[in-house]
């Protein structure tokens, strides 16, 4: 997935004119593929941002005024608050487990990791529902015990920790079994407690990798739109992460408003890209466990 | 004894923790994972295949299912010619701003589906950015499945420009220079020893595109007009029926869906057992 691309290595200045196309032929495809990538993703981010203050900076702020648009920005801050660091203890358990040990059933462990990566964002708010819902299987035990779950934070946060949960096991899987065990079965013979030799040799180790997913991580738990909407009841000032409040003045055609609103995540979406591109330049090596598929 | 026995689970080893981290895996997986999809599974079988079958039967129901597959395949289709285009120009040719081009590449895994959703709404809404231009033509692309197949088309990009991306790095230089040398013409080498290495990075691009497309809903809700018949896709018509109570129908639906998703998985897997033997790489 976003994983794939390695640090992108220069090509050759000055190839032999055999082994490239001619000048004209190399800039008419150039020219196509920066038409096609402005049409189909700079002008949407630049549409966001026009629109956004289409009514000037008055008109902007005026949308984070609103009671409700705060209360979106708190419950998204809270749902990836909850749901990022559960799935990166998640990752590093599942990453140890798999990359230091030998064991049976290992690829079908790493299949069923990744098995939220293709599930669609609406049937991962469904399986919840089915669950947890008013005719789910276990819904009316709950509400019989006064627990919400489904249309309140808790189902938001399962929703958002299923669609976020292989990122930073994925990440760091690959690069743990690319670095192998000798490091850790010599910080053990050396007499440290297996703690220490995590904290000491494995994480120094693993750090921007786990960072990188961390942050790809994080992205999507705040901009998950699908999966939150199903499980959410979309309850105005309660239940509405930012995504879904944009939604929601979307819909109201308060267009400026909406825009406003979902500038911030194109914010975060560029500021999780910025950092991305810097950690693949920089700590590129780093980052990939040898094959990077 | 035990460590005589002949069929080991685990391969002995210095270091500690795997009982932990193993148990702690498994257990955080069944419980985020396994259980939930577990419970659809549960209703799927209790609707059985003859409710499968004829709730899939419903004309609405089978025009949003043919709506999502066609559309996703056509749109995933187009994403790999131009995903295999950007992706070579990036690693082949030098052009100012080229880092920069490579960084936005990933702009739709980062941006949000509603977001994405709006802002394409916006500027091929028929008084939009582009719609205004296209309006005149007499091509409708906002609220119309062509609305659809936009959003796709963005939503699919990344995945065909990563997967051939590293390819592309990887071709030989002797290859393409033994195909000069030898006489053959610029595009002779292109289509005859350049191309054919990338076929399964192209493939599993297509398949990976046309997988997300499928279950894709934030994007494409806001530009599609969501008309039933017309262009209303399967995630939607899951999210009506929930708002309907009817549980049933969208289990159904999203049986289907998670078939079809399975299936596109089961295709990248054999694309990439295929590659390893033939070319000896994914």
């Amino acid at each position: 997935m976003s994983d794939l691309s390695a640090a992108l290595p220069r090509p050759v200045e000055s190839q032999l004119s055999v082994v490239t196309e001619r000048k004209l032929v190399r800039w008419v495809a150039i020219g196509i593929a920066l038409a096609f990538l402005l049409l189909f993703l700079v002008l949407p981010l630049i549409v966001v941002f026009a629109e956004a203050f289409k009514r000037g900076l008055a008109g902007y702020f005026a949308a984070f005024q609103e009671e409700d648009a705060l209360s979106a920005i708190g419950l998204t801050l809270t749902v990836a608050a909850i749901a990022v660091p559960l799935n990166l203890v998640f990752g590093l358990a599942a990453s140890w487990a798999i990359a230091k040990f030998e064991f049976k059933g290992k690829s079908l462990l790493i299949t069923l990791i990744d098995l939220p990566f293709s599930v669609s964002p609406v049937v991962s708010g469904l399986i919840y529902l089915l669950l947890f819902g008013a005719q789910g299987l276990w819904g009316s035990w709950f509400m019989a015990h006064g627990i919400k779950i489904a249309f309140a934070l808790p189902g938001i946060v399962l929703a958002t920790v299923f669609v976020t949960f292989p990122f930073v096991a994925r990440q760091l899987i690959p690069l743990m079994q690319e670095q192998g065990t000798t490091e850790e079965e010599a910080a053990l013979t050396l007499g440290a407690s297996g703690w220490r030799t995590f904290l000491t040799v494995t994480l120094p180790n693993i750090k921007w990798g786990l960072l990188y997913g961390v942050l790809l991580c994080n992205a999507r738990a705040m901009g998950e739109f699908g999966a939150v909407s199903v499980v959410s009841g979309h309850i105005r000032g309660l239940t509405n992460t930012i995504p879904l409040h944009v939604e929601i003045l979307y819909n109201e055609y308060n267009f400026v408003a909406a825009f406003a609103v979902a500038s911030l995540l194109a914010c975060l979406a560029l500021l999780t890209l910025a950092l991305k591109s810097f950690l693949e330049w920089r700590h590129g090596a780093d980052l990939a466990g040898g094959a990077s598929h | 004894m035990s460590s005589a026995s002949l069929w080991r689970f685990k391969q002995s080893s210095v270091i500690p923790g795997f009982g932990i981290t193993l148990g702690y895996t498994l257990l955080y997986l069944g419980l985020i994972v396994l259980l939930p999809l577990g419970a659809l599974v549960t209703k799927a079988t209790s609707i059985g295949l003859t409710g499968i079958l004829s709730t899939a039967a419903d004309p609405r129901v089978a025009a949003a299912l043919w709506t999502s597959f066609g559309v996703s395949l056509i749109a995933a289709g187009v994403a790999s010619v131009f995903g295999l285009l950007v992706a070579w120009v990036l690693t082949r040719y030098d052009f100012p701003g080229r880092k920069l081009v490579d960084a936005m590449v990933d702009l739709p895994f980062a941006l949000p589906t509603a977001v994405a959703g709006i802002a394409l709404a916006a500027l091929y809404a028929p008084n939009g950015w582009i719609g205004s231009f296209l309006e005149p033509l007499g091509i409708r692309v906002a609220y119309t499945p062509l609305g659809i197949f936009v959003a796709l088309v963005f939503i699919g990009l990344p995945f065909a420009v990563r997967t051939v991306q590293p390819l592309i790095a990887e071709i030989e230089g002797e290859l393409e220079e033994a195909s000069a040398t030898l006489g053959a013409s610029r595009w002779r080498t292109i289509w005859g020893i350049l191309l054919p290495p990338l076929l399964p990075g192209i493939l599993t691009g297509f398949a990976l595109a046309f997988a997300r497309a499928v279950g894709e809903y934030g994007s494409v809700i806001f530009i599609a007009g969501n008309l039933p018949y017309v262009s209303e896709i399967a995630p939607l018509l899951i999210v009506i029926k929930l708002s309907e109570y009817d549980y049933t129908g969208a289990t159904v639906i999203a049986t289907i869906m998670l078939a079809i998703s399975f299936a596109a998985l089961l295709l990248i897997n054999l694309i990439q057992a295929w590659s390893r033997r033939r070319y000896g790489y994914v």
